[in-house]
């Protein structure tokens, strides 16, 4: 028997501003851009809109990010849902999954879920923007050890994890690559993307150091900009003009660190836990899935992700992707928009708004044939909170 | 103002660390026992996160461990330690089970490897003692 939430919800409204380099826009400017284009898309009127899901990006660290003030900015008055959020990447999965909760309730109506983010300054680089974002001024104690080593930003943390896989199962440098190059190929299809020129495996070993073992081509982009989605009954969404996406599934894995032996948070992430949680929802499992959208602040993540689903086994991630199946043409399409590699950094909402429009059937170029399950996955911290979304074009 | 050379960020001690530091300076690494389930760790805060019970003492140990994993800094993130690069940042397990960011020091970057045996060598980055590892001889 079908689980009795699944497609309680529909995604009915999608806004995406432009993103990347982009200036003069605070995060809640993006915000509101965001939510009106999203409020367009569904055929909504902004006094339709009953419940609001707001996550700010790093610039929410260091208090200039989008806030719970987005509801004035937006002019939304008689809210019956209204949060701030912030299990980082996961976020986006998590704002659709209480959304979808309370849709279900009956507590709102049509629920806005939107991300913000606008760490880029007009002549700083990316590592400026993200790097010291989290530096702090005076470490103290045991976990100040990290930063008292040199130990700064995500981009060590992911390294010091993508190291430890390599060391225990054999993964290489090739099968990192691998991923890069397949999501490049995805992302010269499409005109959100960034990064559009392709890439080879020779380019990708020649791009630099960043924390080895990760190069460049192994981080994502850092942009400015926002993306709202909107989450509506089901029995409305099928009357809207865009072709609903329904939420098949949800969950959610959040593994802790101990910081001790016995515990391995670099290598078996929180995607295990939510994966037994989304695939009993939906009533499915990996070798159903069509597509996956997976959240890729690095290659690895990507690799250690599939391993979490199921997809291969726990150490063959690597000997799984190096055949190019995850790109165009491959046997499991994924992250079919050049993910936060190639297009865009937009945390979670970059899975999640790419397996919207391959649900609706928008891809255009890079649509893919069969799009009848979709997996999109948010992954936060050092692989510390992972929730997730399988999606659908059919109702149920 | 005159221009001073960057100050690498080194960790102070805190009140619940202050014995940890100050054995540092003296060369000897303490790790924290939990008085209720006999654990021990490297204390981010007072109460035990195995039992949830309250109250440590500090005792000696070995400092030995081996490399849990390691990477090497090539992106420049803080001018103190642009001198350093490419520099190597690891974690050693120890051998009574917490895991501690270091650097490993008295062997190249290429050296290094998971699993190789090292030992605590505490040094010193102005007054303040920090933790490093060498390969154990």
């Amino acid at each position: 028997m079908a689980h009795r939430l699944r497609g309680a919800a529909a995604i009915t409204g999608l806004g995406i501003t432009p993103m990347g380099r982009i200036y003069g826009k605070s995060s809640t400017d993006f915000a509101v851009d965001a939510v009106r284009l999203a409020i367009a898309d569904a055929g909504l009127e902004k006094s339709d809109i009953d419940g609001l899901l707001i996550n700010a990006g790093i610039t929410g660290f260091s208090g200039q990010g989008v806030s719970l003030q987005l509801q004035n900015a937006l002019g939304m008055g008689n809210l019956r849902l209204l949060n701030h959020m912030n299990a980082a990447g996961s976020t986006a999965a998590q704002m659709v999954q209480y959304a979808t909760l309370a849709i279900d309730a009956g507590m709102a109506r049509h629920v806005v879920c939107v991300f913000a983010d606008a760490p880029l300054q007009q002549g700083g680089s990316s590592a400026a923007a993200y790097g010291n974002a989290g530096r702090r001024a005076g470490p103290t104690g045991i976990l100040g050890l990290s930063a008292g080593a040199g130990h700064f930003g995500a981009n060590t943390s992911y390294a010091l994890a993508a190291r430890r896989h390599m060391s225990l199962y054999g993964t290489t440098q090739d099968q990192l690559g691998a991923i890069a190059v397949a999501e490049r190929s995805w992302a010269t299809m499409n005109p959100h993307a960034k990064m559009r020129d392709p890439l080879t495996l020779e380019e990708y070993h020649a791009s630099r150091w960043i924390v080895e073992p990760l190069h460049l081509l192994d981080c994502c982009l850092v942009s400015n900009g926002a993306v709202a989605v909107i989450v509506s009954p089901p029995d409305e969404a099928k009357d809207m003009p865009q072709p609903p996406v329904y939420v098949h599934g949800m969950g959610q894995g959040h593994p802790g660190d101990s910081r001790r032996a016995g515990d391995a948070p670099e290598t078996e992430t929180g995607a295990r836990l939510a994966a037994e949680t989304v695939f009993r929802m939906a009533g499915v499992g990996p070798e159903d899935i069509d597509v996956c959208e997976l959240y890729d602040c690095y290659t690895y993540t990507v690799l250690v992700t599939l391993e979490d689903y199921g997809f291969c086994k726990k150490g063959e991630g690597g000997a799984f992707v190096e055949d190019g199946k995850l790109g165009p043409g491959g046997s499991l399409p994924t992250n079919t928009g050049g993910g936060q590699l190639s297009a865009y950094y937009m945390w979670g909402m970059t899975p999640l708004s790419e397996a919207i429009i391959q649900g609706r059937g928008q891809g255009g170029e890079r649509q893919v044939e069969k799009n009848d399950l979709i997996l999109s996955t948010g992954n936060g911290g050092a692989l510390s909170y992972h929730a997730s979304l399988i999606l659908s074009p059919h109702a149920n | 103002m005159a221009d001073s050379p960057p100050v690498k960020p080194v960790s102070q001690p805190d009140e619940l660390t202050e014995p940890f530091f100050a054995a540092g300076q003296e060369g000897r690494l303490l790790l924290a026992t939990c008085d209720s389930c006999g654990e021990m760790r490297l204390p981010t805060s007072p109460t035990c996160p195995t039992c949830l019970g309250e109250g440590l003492s500090w005792n000696e140990v070995s400092g030995r461990g081996t490399v849990y994993t390691f990477g090497i800094m090539h992106q420049r993130y803080h001018p103190a330690w642009e001198p350093d690069l490419p520099y190597n940042i690891a974690v050693v397990e120890l051998d009574e089970g917490p895991r501690m960011p270091a650097n490993i020091i008295g062997v190249s970057n290429d050296e290094i490897a998971v699993g190789m045996a090292v030992e605590v060598a505490w040094e010193h980055e102005g007054e303040a003692p920090v933790p490093r590892f060498r390969p154990v001889a």
